[in-house]
């Protein structure tokens, strides 16, 4: 009998495990809140009426968008993908992390030889053109299209052999898909030619503090004026 | 006892199979190896097996995951992975309009939605060299592109307006018994971002360039297959937040080994 229980619980265990991780228990939790606050931000789990006014009391935004409100993130934010990366440095971070700053971003590979040299070369040019007490306020960030080559460790020799080991640099490695949906943000195009080849947009990519999507240059070697204006604009 | 303990076993492993391992309306596809229209370095692609999706999603189908997934509602939807088409054709979160059909293919998602649908069925999309492969079937054979009545069925699709209004699983089902590779929407691809083709893509790829200019024919592994050709441009000219109305989706599995 006892081995009848273990099969049923091994069994349960089994299909609890194989359904989809969705968020169902952020649905579960509706809350509700006096529309007009009387009690500050106390919130109910049932609709009654609000004690103190006796309005009705009105269902909260799910909690999924509550975040973002808190987190002063708009809808066309890139810091609503929840994609886990790594930088050279070996932290593990998301994209949220990188609030607060001018993001100036590319997508290369460090085993590249022909074009990303190039597009590497174009970042450098447009952090050169930054005044020394801008630099602070931005973030270079290179994200690796070969998420499997490019380990935090390869990133960071990178890094320090094209001389782009300051604090404004950051290397990112993603995942498989990460990556793939990172690109699709941009609208970056990628294939894998051979293991160690790609081909790959070239698109130099301008977002703002809060990650939004202010200007994008396409091509090598371009003229840099407009995507540094569009930097310049974007601190103080 | 023992033996209704086992009889039990074997009952949970049956059961088991029967929910996750093989999974309701998709079909087997035996991977192989091919040459698709336009291959490069080494021209032969080789597609591991995979299961897919009999029909594409439909409108109910869709339907069902929004009213789970509140975040991919008409309204609720963000617009870093949608432009202003998303479900266009719906009235509001909950209702299609009234000239939509439940079981017509579900259209006007982007690359995020789909992908997101996929994946929460446990499953994802097919890519390219998947999808590519199990469309060059015909209802006979598993290759089909050198029979001029495929290219020709195909092109004849081409030209019918609002077949994305039509019903799913009215077509022929192909050898494998996958409906509506043809006929009723283009679908979406987990790479298609791998088709190097943008408006810019003179100056913005470094080496894909010449597939649509001059050299693209010669480089384009059939020259009779131009529908393939057209399948290849449309998916070059995407972004993934883009919906469109002849645009839809279904979804692949990988296989499990078998035990």
């Amino acid at each position: 009998m006892k081995i009848l229980k273990i099969i049923t619980i091994f069994a349960l265990l089994t299909f609890t495990f194989s359904s989809c991780n969705s968020n169902k228990s952020k649905q579960g939790t509706i809350l509700y809140l006096c529309p007009m606050q009387c009690e500050g931000n106390k919130t109910y789990n049932q609709p009654f009426n609000c004690p103190i006014c006796k309005m009705d009391l009105q269902p909260l935004e799910t909690s999924a968008s509550k975040i973002e409100n808190t987190d002063g993130i708009s809808e066309e934010s890139i810091f609503n993908l929840t994609s886990n990366w790594n930088t050279e440095e070996g932290e593990q971070i998301l994209l949220k992390d990188l609030k607060g700053k001018t993001l100036v971003m590319v997508m290369i590979y460090t085993s590249c030889k022909a074009a990303c040299p190039r597009l590497v070369a174009d970042m450098r040019n447009i952090e050169a053109q930054i005044p020394d007490n801008k630099i602070d306020q931005l973030n270079f960030v290179l994200i690796s299209i070969d998420s499997k080559t490019d380990t935090p460790e390869r990133l960071k020799s990178f890094a320090i052999e094209n001389y782009m080991d300051d604090p404004q640099w950051t290397f990112l490695q993603g995942t498989e898909t990460g990556v793939r949906e990172f690109a699709n943000v941009l609208a970056v195009k990628y294939k894998q030619i051979s293991p160690i080849d790609f081909s790959h947009s070239n698109i130099i990519s301008i977002f703002n503090p809060k990650g939004e999507l202010i200007h994008q240059q396409e091509g090598l070697g371009v003229d840099n004026t407009e995507t540094i204006d569009a930097i310049l604009r974007l601190t103080n | 006892m023992k033996d209704h303990v086992f009889r039990l076993l074997i009952f949970i492993i049956i059961s088991q199979t029967k929910l996750f391992g093989q999974s309701e309306n998709m079909v087997f596809i035996q991977g192989s190896r091919y040459i698709p229209l336009y291959g490069r370095d080494s021209t032969v692609v080789e597609v591991k097996d995979f299961e897919m999706d009999i029909f594409p999603v439909t409108n109910v189908q869709f339907l069902e995951f929004v009213k789970q997934y509140p975040k991919w509602q008409k309204s609720k939807a963000l617009k870093l992975f949608t432009d202003q088409s998303y479900l266009l054709n719906w009235k509001n979160d909950f209702e299609l309009n009234d000239t939509e059909k439940q079981n017509s293919p579900v259209t006007y998602v982007s690359w995020f939605a789909a992908k997101d649908y996929c994946e929460c069925q446990g499953k994802r999309l097919p890519t390219i060299d998947e999808w590519e492969y199990a469309a060059m079937a015909d209802q006979t054979s598993r290759d089909a592109r050198l029979k001029p009545e495929y290219n020709k069925q195909i092109l004849a699709w081409y030209e019918t307006p609002k077949t994305n209004e039509n019903l799913i699983g009215k077509n022929q089902k192909n050898v494998w018994g996958v409906y509506d590779l043809h006929g009723l929407v283009w679908e979406w691809t987990l790479d298609f971002n791998s088709v190097l083709i943008t408006g810019e893509s003179r100056k913005d790829v470094d080496k894909d360039n010449n597939l649509f200019c001059g050299s693209a024919a010669v480089n384009a592994t059939d020259l009779m297959n131009y529908a393939a050709f057209m399948r290849y441009a449309i998916r070059g000219s995407l972004k993934a937040k883009y919906a469109m109305k002849n645009l839809g989706f279904r979804c692949v599995k990988d296989t499990k080994p078998q035990p």
